[in-house]
């Protein structure tokens, strides 16, 4: 294997993965495991965390609990990282959290343009896009216009707010919790959440009468 | 430094591309690479700074073109053997060195759920008096580290209002080059998106960024 991840020899197109890249981390893997650095059965357990245990499903439980309790909005606002920890959320990459709240004039969106930086406890591992150039770049000159690319036209007297994730705060968008969802369970509401609305891309909505779910 | 990492604000990237029903993971090595970066550091060799830092280590041409965990495999690659987990040679060889020493003792399963839901804290509970209040005038500092630095390009020489205060951190461009700790408050700062983009932004709208103490001047 090559002894160096830089500047290896490939012809590809932008973002390509070479071929050779399978191989070359399963040698990685016999090698640190020949010389006791790593333990398989770890491997295993650390991706069946962030395949099947911790993803957004995590965060829109938390936001459906802030719509329906005004004490949990409260501390949720004041001390995120208590507050998601209820949930028994805590630790890596979203070790000290903060809850961003959307209102009818306020819009929070959350970008990390100098990596990847997201708040995994509650989201899991970000997706492609969030982790691209073309997100990374345009969050924070042009946030309208990336909204716009995600379905997401906001009036002018909404105020945008962009959020860098430069340190190690992690954040988390509050959504507006939809008109019409009054009747709702906390259950059913976090049905509703999405990723894409706590990143701060999407709004949630209510599914259209008649559509199939 | 000012690497193509730096990429607020910079054009010409294309749309964004997105992925209905996206897997985790799009090929099992993604897995594979994630786990063997969690589990490396485990062995507490290096930080989360300098673990950034290695990855804007990665030539410019080469950064734009790999994958983002094609950048995290080049990135363990070179960490390991920077710090002597393994030896150039063994990389070569994909066997170790005769005669070395097994280590012990790896991460082990039964200890993922603590290593996870602890995390690793980057505040310090050190009694220091801020030196900047919310509601105060700000400036980013006009400055150009070639190592390791949070403050993005597009934010220096720009000011701003100190919106709250998170606390005292871990300062990560020394932290990157293992020169110490220094820790520091952190504050948010809102930028209004005039004063950094000019007139083609939203009056109204603002990026916040979150900055160390030494990346800030009264204005």
């Amino acid at each position: 294997m090559s002894s160096s991840g830089h500047g290896h020899d490939h012809d590809h197109d932008h973002q390509e993965v070479p071929s050779d890249l399978t191989l070359r981390v399963k040698a990685l893997e016999s090698l640190l495991v020949d010389k006791g650095l790593v333990d398989r059965a770890a491997l295993d357990a650390l991706i069946d965390t962030y395949e099947h245990k911790v993803g957004p499903r995590n965060g829109a439980r938390v936001v459906a609990r802030a719509w329906v309790n005004a004490a949990y909005k409260k501390h949720l606002l004041e001390d995120a990282t208590s507050a998601i920890a209820e949930f028994g959320f805590s630790g890596r990459q979203g070790e000290h959290m903060v809850a961003l709240e959307n209102t009818p004039k306020v819009h929070n969106l959350v970008v990390c343009t100098l990596c990847s930086c997201y708040p995994w406890p509650v989201l899991g591992l970000p997706p492609v896009w969030y982790k691209s150039a073309p997100y990374r770049s345009r969050a924070v000159i042009d946030p309208r216009g990336v909204l716009r690319e995600f379905g997401l036209e906001l009036p002018e007297d909404v105020e945008v707010r962009v959020w860098d994730s430069t340190a190690e705060l992690r954040y988390l968008v509050l959504p507006e919790r939809p008109a019409g969802s009054e009747k709702l369970s906390e259950d059913e509401l976090a049905a509703l959440v999405t990723r894409d609305a706590m990143v701060g891309v999407a709004k949630v909505t209510l599914p259209q009468p008649g559509a199939r779910s | 430094m000012n690497g193509v990492h730096d990429m607020g604000g910079m054009h010409g990237m294309g749309p964004i591309q997105r992925e209905e029903n996206e897997p985790v993971f799009h090929a099992r090595w993604e897995a594979r690479v994630m786990a063997l970066n969690l589990a490396m550091a485990a062995w507490r060799k290096w930080n989360i700074d300098a673990s950034r830092h290695e990855i804007e280590l990665i030539p410019p041409a080469e950064y734009l073109r790999m994958s983002y965990y094609e950048k995290w495999f080049a990135r363990l690659v070179e960490l390991a053997a920077k710090t002597g987990l393994v030896t150039r040679a063994e990389l070569e060889s994909g066997k170790p060195a005769p005669g070395s020493v097994k280590a012990t003792p790896a991460l082990a399963a039964e200890n993922v759920p603590k290593l996870l839901a602890n995390g690793t804290l980057a505040s310090r509970a050190i009694p220091r008096t801020p030196r900047f209040q919310v509601g105060q005038q700000v400036r980013a500092r006009n400055m150009h580290p070639a190592g390791h630095t949070r403050l993005p390009r597009y934010a220096r020489g720009k000011q701003g209002t100190v919106d709250r205060h998170h606390g005292v951190f871990v300062f990560p461009d020394t932290n990157a080059l293992f020169l110490g700790e220094k820790p520091q408050h952190v504050y948010s700062v809102r930028f209004a998106a005039r004063e950094l983009w000019g007139d083609q932004a939203s009056p109204r709208d603002a990026v916040y960024l979150d900055m160390w103490d030494d990346y800030l001047e009264p204005a």
